[in-house]
């Protein structure tokens, strides 16, 4: 419009910055409207230019890795033990959740669980036994994720864990998760007591065949249906796995009761999953594990596939950077704590599980999911702020998962790294909290926003491949 | 940027060097922009102003504090009538100036375009202040146009010159510290905005200026009896500025009344301060100046420098009168009068305190307001800068401090 126009309209302004100007034109009754605007994340200009340039042949990469992203088809095929079937798994290996980190560098929780693994692999009967093989070199470390794995928390598997084995039906790859203990003292927290122990051997006895059989009977169950089908009844299967493990028990329980003769068995493990809203979370992970390793090694795409924590360090993997790792500090999530313990408890963020929010789910879809805003200490209108504002991150909406609230709108999908630069805004995450000291076990949940170091140093290693 | 889909303008204030992209951007949206940010590169200005140019779109600034486009206050800003006269403004303070004293007048505004100060410089070659002019020359509304700067560039000059030419409405161009003077061009920015009064009504212009003149005469007067007060050994004026251009209207008039003019940013006659933080002489510090605002808010806003300065004036034995711009409007310090009454009332028992205020009884300080706790704390309240600078020069002259 030609300036001699303007003049002759009524001024319609966007208010980029000081908040005040608005205020003003406000006063007078001029249209205006605030852009919240924050400078981008401090990357190196040379990265910036080589990001520029390429813009081109990146978005054409990730709208390649988001047609594989949207098309994957997770299902539950089976059951086996980690050693037989995880890819790469030693008799003397321990799978971790987060980025690689040595025995030294592990904190609390993720130590602890790895004492409880060796206690329970029985190559040690004692915690400070445990302690000294771990820290001996013969026990070697490695990240479930790159092993086709992801696991919640300190996301320990050990050699003979079973673990449920799900198959992305599109693009035929696998992924690995073991099944989930349940709240309170449990290992991936990094509980090693004789409870602990206990349970997960009753698990590897009862709960491991019976479900290996009914899933048997079903030959494949369709996650991604189940997945849908919840974030419809207020879970996000991150924090809130109620809905998913609900309908997962009405599938499961007639083919347990035609597999299992043994009726103590089939009471003790519908009672099992029954009583641990979280269960379906070892089948969500996978799912979102599954879906997203498919699109892994796509050039120039700048899409996150693995977002992870070890409790120390933050990481992550874009598809076009391989399998190289970008790294920072872990943060300690805001959190409204269990009676009797504060922040000052709580361990940096550990767990593989915002795997979930890389592919959509969990902090993303949270405004599906009222309910969890009150568990981990917020209102609904933060929940629908927080999902609004990953829409700013990601570069697509999901074809399957929808957020009811927002007309049915789909998920914010595939976390882009240049869109985290520029808007400087980073991964939301919802999550729990474990104490900091091996042992003692979940103390909280809570949100925070994934670390900035990772992200920026992800952009400029981008760059760097696109340059060579 | 999409989120009114008929949005029109875009106020970027955003820092510097995020600048430009941003304003790219609101081009590329075919929005109009105005940019209050400074430090954005001068190439990035160019670029900016030539894709403005080939679309048809207004870019103010960068470092452009103040617009009024259709009645709205953009930036820092003052509420004034509107009305028929249009300005085109390559600085802050010398269009909420002539706005102010416009409105005062009871005369009104139609339009009122920043630039930003670079624009008539030789780099970006008055692209905006050119299209803006040719803009209100179009415009109905617009009955006489207002050109205000420091002094543009030769070349410049000469570009804006051609389209004034080919303009058939009455243009009233000040241009503070040109030299040398043109006859018949006003030298103040007051003269310049009662020149326009008059010719929006259609009066003879020279009339007009008669009473401003005649006016010189009480503010001699004046000017003796505030020297009577003075003690000897006190000889100097020293000027407090927040306004970078009413600071450069006052080192001018300074210049031709006495020697001697010092200036952290020096025009006309005025010699450059050693040390920006100490006066020389008679001296005219603008606060607002680049080395007094890093970290901190601009003087407008801030009085904290100010207050500091003025108390080291008034102890320093030399100086006879203090010379201060009051800057009202939209963006400015909601009270500036209580911001200064005490620190004032305190160096007037040493020194007179003139100031003038720059704004209108419509703006949220309201200017009667702040006049009468200004003249309360002993302030003698001009009724424009020109007026104020040419008070303070007159009792520098009584004082034999020329």
């Amino acid at each position: 419009m030609p300036i001699k126009e303007l003049f002759h309209k009524e001024l319609k302004v966007i208010n980029l910055g000081l908040p005040s100007f608005k205020e003003s034109l406000d006063d007078v009754g001029t249209a205006a409207v605030q852009v919240d605007w924050k400078p981008p994340i401090e990357v190196a200009e040379e990265s910036r230019k080589i990001i520029k340039a390429k813009m081109p042949q990146i978005e054409r990469a990730n709208k390649g890795a988001m047609d594989i992203i949207l098309r994957g088809l997770p299902h539950l095929v089976g059951l086996e033990r980690a050693i037989d079937v995880i890819p790469g798994m030693k008799p003397n290996m321990i799978l971790h959740a987060g980025p690689p980190i040595t025995w030294e560098r592990m904190c609390g929780p993720l130590r602890g669980a790895v004492v409880g693994g060796i206690i329970y692999e029985r190559k040690a009967e004692t915690p400070a036994e445990a302690e000294r093989l771990a820290a001996s070199g013969e026990m070697k470390y490695a990240p479930c994720h790159e092993h086709n794995t992801v696991g919640p928390m300190a996301g320990v598997v050990t050699p003979s864990m079973p673990v449920f084995v799900l198959k992305n039906e599109e693009f035929g790859d696998h992924a690995y998760c073991t099944m989930n203990e349940g709240l309170g003292r449990v290992l991936r927290y990094g509980a090693y007591s004789e409870e602990v122990i206990d349970r997960l051997r009753w698990m590897e006895r009862v709960l491991y065949p019976t479900l290996k059989r009914a899933v048997g009977k079903l030959g494949k169950i369709d996650l991604k249906h189940i997945i849908a089908q919840a974030l419809h009844m207020g879970d996000e299967v991150h924090n809130r796995n109620r809905a998913a493990t609900s309908l997962l028990h009405r599938i499961l329980a007639p083919a347990i009761v035609k597999t299992c003769d043994d009726r103590e068995a089939v009471a003790q493990v519908l009672e099992f999953i029954h009583g641990n809203d979280h269960f379906f979370l070892n089948l969500s992970m996978p799912a979102c594990k599954v879906t997203l390793d498919a699109a892994r090694d796509i050039p120039n795409s700048s899409i996150v596939v693995a977002m992870t924590r070890n409790g120390t360090d933050f990481g992550i993997q874009l598809s076009g950077t391989g399998g190289e790792w970008f790294t920072g500090p872990a943060d300690v999530p805001d959190a409204l704590f269990f009676p009797g313990f504060t922040r000052d408890d709580a361990n940096p963020d550990i767990g593989d599980s915002s795997i979930t929010e890389t592919n959509g789910l969990g902090g993303f879809a949270i405004a599906a999911s009222p309910a969890i805003v009150q568990f981990v200490g917020g209102s609904t209108a933060d929940a629908i702020r927080y999902t609004r504002q990953m829409y700013e991150i990601t570069v697509a909406e999901n074809n399957v998962y929808q957020i009811p609230y927002l007309n049915f709108r789909g998920t914010p999908t595939g976390i882009d790294v240049i869109r985290v630069v520029e808007k400087n805004t980073l991964p939301f995450i919802d999550t729990g909290v474990a104490h900091k000291e091996p042992g003692i076990g979940q103390v909280g949940a809570g949100v925070l926003h994934a670390s900035l170091e990772p992200f920026r140093k992800a952009f400029e290693g981008l760059a760097a491949k696109l340059k060579g | 940027l999409s989120i009114i889909p008929d949005a029109n303008l875009a106020l970027i204030s955003v820092p510097g060097r995020y600048a430009a992209d941003q304003a790219m951007k609101a081009l590329r949206c075919e929005l109009h922009v105005m940019l209050f940010s400074d430090n954005v590169p001068l190439e990035k200005e160019i670029e900016l102003k030539n894709l403005a140019k080939e679309k048809g779109l207004l870019v103010m600034g960068p470092d452009c504090g103040t617009a009024i486009i259709n009645g709205s206050p953009l930036g820092f800003a003052n509420v004034v009538s509107r009305g028929e006269i249009g300005i085109v403004a390559a600085s802050g303070t010398g269009l909420q100036e002539v706005s102010s004293i416009i409105s005062n007048e009871g005369a009104g505004i139609s339009q009122a375009i920043g630039t930003g100060g670079r624009d008539v410089k030789k780099d970006v070659g008055g692209i905006m202040f050119i299209e803006a002019l040719k803009a209100l020359a179009e415009d109905g509304d617009t009955k006489v146009i207002v050109l205000v700067s420091k002094p543009p560039d030769k070349e410049v000059l000469r570009s804006i010159w051609e389209v004034v030419e080919g303009v058939e409405k009455c243009v009233v161009s000040v241009f503070l510290g040109a030299e040398p003077k043109v006859s018949g061009m006003p030298s103040t920015l007051e003269e310049a905005a009662l020149r326009a009064i008059a010719l929006a009504k259609g009066e003879n212009p020279e009339e007009v200026v008669k009473p401003v003149e005649s006016r010189e005469g009480k503010i001699r007067e004046l000017a003796k009896q505030e020297a009577q007060k003075r003690e000897e050994g006190q000889r100097y004026a020293r000027g407090i500025f927040s306004g970078g251009t009413l600071a450069t209207e006052a080192q001018v008039l300074l210049g031709e009344m006495v020697s001697d003019v010092y200036s952290n940013i020096p025009v006309g006659r005025a010699s450059k301060l050693e040390d920006p933080l100490r006066s020389q002489k008679n001296t005219v510090v603008d606060l607002g100046d680049d080395q007094f605002t890093v970290g901190r808010p601009h003087p407008m806003i801030d009085y904290s420098l100010r207050k500091k300065r003025i108390r080291e004036e008034a102890r320093d034995p030399q100086t006879a009168v203090i010379l201060l711009d009051i800057v009202l409007g939209y963006g400015a310090n909601p009270d500036p009068a209580a911001e200064l009454s005490q620190v004032i009332r305190q160096a007037s028992k040493y020194v007179t305190v003139v100031c003038s205020i720059t704004g209108t009884d419509q703006d949220p300080q309201n200017r009667r307001l702040m006049e009468k706790t200004l003249k309360d704390a002993d302030v003698v309240v001009m009724p424009t800068n020109a007026a104020a600078s040419r008070l303070a020069g007159y009792i520098v002259q009584c004082l034999g401090g020329e």
